[in-house]
């Protein structure tokens, strides 16, 4: 643990301030985020598209994954197909011509299908940093009600303008419910 | 225009019923769900029920191990019809698993909100049912062992490889890829969930359980971001993808020459059907389950009759496709086409032609009427008349259009045997076993989904005014 700078300063993870509703707590966010926070996060128990807008997550990457998927499986499936059909393997199936394109369509489309959304699945997992079963947050009090009916808001102690006393007064002019210290 | 303004209007009656009932938030839907599978109390219907199940699936066990040892001769499948049960049963689950993906993909991108109470269990229902289908191929080669070069491509010391011009290879692929496809999304959707089970179990066991499975899931802004984007583009990959599979079902038959099944309309009535007859199999579980759970809040009257119509609708396309291929069998002039309507119609097993114009097309018209569709009872009934009537619909287009093909002398006849029937009211039992450990062991509805639909979920309106303030 370093408690100097970088990674973990005061020796905590962040302030985590709680909220009843996910109004009081995508406002938060955006007043948090025009204080000048950037490293912070909003956990809530559905997804509240306002809320990534809020802490200026705009842009992820899940598309790009998918994409690339497509690509892979779509050609490495012909390409399969025509290795199989026309190099390694040519069968004369009523003369027709071993690289008989439109007879493989169908395998060519379930294959691009097949590798874009094992890329999405796999992308999104990877994006998140998921599996990953430890994580700070889980140590507040109160967290396991993120899964249920409580909004939160984590400002990460690695945040520049993060201090242990002047971020805790603000979270309070928010009117969160309540506000602990996350420790690592 | 301007004394119209003026006179106050009564608040608008609903035409139709809520998607949720009054007085949900969001820690009353997550109990509600979630109690379902936390209780230590596990109700003694489903154990009646789950060991109804599992000696079914025993005996699908039983009658596949005999098949095994003494090959397919035990079913009543010979030539002429050397495409029995087997295959009619195969496509009927394949058809039974249109719906959740339909339900889950197609309602979601047209923002239909209904969907969210019903799309988790649609879903659970299609992978079960898909995974009964892919038995039956399986099973219909007697020796599968023997069968699976030349069903995937893998190096073998034979060093041979599939026809990839052949519509059953297309087949196999177009199937392993919809039950990998329905996981991932099935699963994709479960995860949140599976946090809130992990948060909310008492048991060591249960915490460890779905903890694992929850991968760490922590709802963070983040995360549901890029969920969301996850979630939406495996929506946008499976809606062509589940047009396609019973597309590829249908070419099994219309790629091959055979009277009744050489027709270009199939691609399109296949998937009718499908849809057809998988949201008439999500009412026939849906209706009981809900009365059993007590989630007629959840499931409400507005789920009901919004499959209904699409029963309907579905069912018309249904019935254009049987209109459209007794008019081809006579404007097309071809004389075994002819023939081979007239056989079905009035031949030797006419009858079960005429059961199925009357499951699939004259008793779904009473859902024109609104009374019928709320009728709770009756929509269940009609649902389960059209189950049967899909599988007959399968019924006559293998096998009867197999009886009687182009030469009189190689004519035939073809009955089930006990196996044969053992095997599908098998399938049934390992279906039904499928279901009732799902209801036990994960939520049978998407608790995050329905938390968005609570009141208490909306944002309001001066929040727009606070992005204002605050957005750069």
């Amino acid at each position: 643990m370093n408690t100097e700078e970088g990674n973990y300063r005061y020796g905590i993870y962040g302030l985590l301030a709680e909220f009843d509703t996910p109004k009081g707590m995508v406002h938060a966010a955006e007043c948090a985020h025009s204080e000048g926070y950037r490293l912070m996060d909003c956990y809530s128990p559905y997804p509240i598209d306002e809320a990534a807008d809020a802490i200026g997550f705009k842009k992820n990457r899940v598309s790009l994954c998918t994409l690339i998927g497509g690509i892979l499986g779509g050609s490495g499936g012909y390409s399969l197909m025509y290795w199989i059909s026309v190099i390694d393997y040519p069968i004369n199936i009523g003369g027709r011509p071993f690289h008989s394109w439109p007879a493989f369509i169908p395998v060519l489309f379930e294959c691009t299908v097949l590798g874009s959304a094992l890329a999405t699945l796999v992308g999104m997992l990877a994006l998140n940093g998921l599996p990953l079963p430890y994580h700070p947050v889980f140590n507040a009090p109160n967290f396991s009600r993120a899964s249920k009916d409580k909004f939160f808001l984590c400002i990460e102690a690695k945040d520049p303008k993060f201090s242990l006393t002047e971020s805790r007064t603000f979270l309070e002019s928010l009117h969160a419910t309540s506000i602990v210290e996350v420790g690592n | 225009m301007a004394t119209k303004q003026i006179i106050p209007q009564p608040p608008p009656v609903p035409l139709e019923p809520a998607v949720i009932g009054p007085g949900q938030n969001f820690a009353s839907v997550t109990e509600k769900i979630a109690r379902i599978v936390l209780t230590k109390h596990t109700p003694l219907g489903w154990i009646f029920g789950f060991l109804i199940a599992f000696g079914l699936a025993n005996m699908l066990m039983s009658v596949a191990g005999y098949l095994f040892f003494k090959g397919v001769g035990i079913w009543g499948i010979t030539i002429p019809v050397g495409w029995g049960f087997a295959i009619v049963n195969f496509v009927w689950w394949i058809g039974i698993g249109h719906a959740g993906t339909l339900i889950s993909a197609i309602l979601l991108l047209l923002k239909q909100s209904w969907r969210t109470s019903i799309n988790r269990f649609a879903e659970a229902m299609t992978l079960f049912a898909v995974a009964q289908a892919g038995l039956f191929p399986i099973l219909h080669t007697g020796r599968p062992w023997l069968a699976i070069y030349w069903l995937f491509p893998y190096p073998n010391t034979m060093n041979i490889w599939p026809q990839f011009r052949s519509p059953l290879i297309w087949d196999v692929f177009a199937v392993s890829t919809y039950a990998s496809v329905s996981l991932m999304f099935w699963f994709t959707g479960l995860i949140p969930d599976l946090a809130t089970l992990r948060d909310n179990a008492k048991s060591r066991f249960g915490q460890v359980f779905y903890g694992l499975l929850a991968m760490g899931w922590r709802g963070s802004a983040k995360h549901w971001h890029r969920y969301e984007t996850a979630y939406l583009l495996l929506a946008g990959i499976s809606t062509p993808l589940v047009l396609s599979v019973h597309t590829v079902v249908s070419f099994d038959f219309a790629v091959a020459v055979l009277p009744g099944w050489h027709t270009t309309i199939f691609p399109p009535y296949f998937v009718a059907g499908a849809i057809y007859q998988g949201f008439a199999m999500v009412l026939t579980l849906m209706i009981p389950l809900r009365a059993a759970y007590g989630l007629k809040g959840l499931v409400t009257m507005r789920h009901i009759q919004n499959m209904s119509k699409v029963m309907l609708a579905t069912g018309l396309i249904v019935a254009y496709g049987y209109f459209m291929e007794a008019v081809m069998s006579w404007y097309s002039g071809a004389k075994f086409e002819y023939f081979q309507y007239i056989n079905r119609s009035t031949g030797p097993m006419w009858w079960t032609y005429a059961l199925l114009i009357l499951c699939n097309i004259a008793t779904p018209q009473l859902l024109w009427f609104r009374r019928v569709r709320a009728n709770v009872p009756l929509v269940w009934c009609i649902a389960m008349v059209i189950n049967v009537g899909m599988w007959l619909e399968r019924f006559v287009i293998v096998v009867v259009s197999l009886t009687r093909d182009f030469m009189p002398s190689s004519w035939g006849r073809y009955i089930g045997t006990r196996y044969d029937w053992a095997t599908f009211i098998g399938t049934l039992g390992f279906f039904v076993l499928l279901i009732f450990l799902f209801i036990r062991f994960l939520p049978m509805i998407s608790i995050f989904e329905v938390r968005s639909l609570v009141p208490e979920a909306t944002l309001g309106h001066d929040f727009d005014e606070v992005t204002s303030e605050h957005t750069p």
